[in-house]
């Protein structure tokens, strides 16, 4: 059995990439990708605990997560397209109607 | 047996890791959606060597299938060839340096001080205990009794979110906001 650190380590990989990818990248699309990368290195962890315990319960959680990515995706593509219908773009700093 | 565990869980790792670096780098957003199932699909495999086989399958239809289909429409929908002569990356460089410093700390701090998980050995990077892990099967089964048991007030208010994002997604993709 691998040590759990190595699933660890794998999932804080992952993490950091969809941080950086969220905090760099100017195409909302791929800001919302990058969050998919997020919580899906959240559920490695799970799962690897759940398999670590014996405990059901990580992948139960694991499960409630893509419930919560799949309406935040859809939500969010809402908004994309919502928003690029009005302003003809998809660059994160050109959506600053709120600041004056 | 225990050698193609472990073969199995480092090239599934590579191929995720990869793959994610590749989703964040690339310019097109056809290819990061290409890369992002890539990595889907090998967390997926890692989840079938946890003996998560339900998940595996939730996984490989729910997000490589379904939500993956929902992206390209939208990459599809949206018009992406002034997008694509822009300047891919902002000028967040050194807050995101920061701030993925600062996690990388935190985290990586907490993984390897916390000898603590019980079962886990002494260290995270010790050999596994030495009993066998409890299995988890049958995992489909398990995961409904304890989804429909203890679990089954976070299930419901789960489809009563999916509910509101449905009526959110629809609302806002009508012709007049």
């Amino acid at each position: 059995m691998i040590p759990i650190g190595h699933y660890l380590f794998l999932s804080l990989a992952l993490f950091i990439i969809g941080v950086i990818g969220v905090l760099t990248r100017r195409n909302v699309i791929i800001i919302l990708m990058s969050i998919e990368l997020i919580l899906n290195a959240v559920n490695i962890n799970l799962v690897a605990f759940a398999r670590l315990f014996g405990d059901v319960a990580g992948q139960v959680f694991a499960i409630f997560i893509i419930t919560d990515a799949a309406a935040e995706a859809a939500v969010g593509l809402g908004i994309i397209i919502a928003f690029f219908r009005n302003r003809e773009t998809v660059l994160s700093d050109e959506m600053d109607m709120l600041k004056w | 047996m225990h050698l193609l565990d472990k073969a199995l869980f480092y090239v599934f790792a590579g191929v995720a890791v990869i793959s994610a670096v590749l989703v964040v780098t690339r310019r097109n957003a056809v290819h990061s959606a290409i890369f992002l199932i890539t990595a889907l699909l090998a967390t997926a495999g890692i989840f079938l060597q946890l003996q998560a086989e339900f998940l595996f399958i939730v996984q490989v239809i729910l997000y490589a299938g379904g939500i993956m289909v929902l992206f390209v429409f939208v990459i599809m929908l949206v018009n992406l060839d002034v997008a694509l002569r822009q300047v891919q990356f902002n000028r967040q460089k050194w807050v995101a340096g920061i701030v993925v410093l600062a996690l990388a700390a935190q985290l990586g701090l907490v993984i390897w001080t916390a000898g603590r998980i019980p079962g886990a050995g002494p260290g995270p990077n010790a050999a596994a205990s030495p009993a066998p892990a409890p299995q988890l099967q049958p995992n489909a089964e398990m995961v409904a009794r304890s989804l429909f048991g203890p679990y089954v007030l976070p299930l419901e208010i789960a489809s009563v979110l999916l509910l509101v994002a449905m009526i959110g997604a629809v609302v806002m993709a009508k012709r007049k906001v």
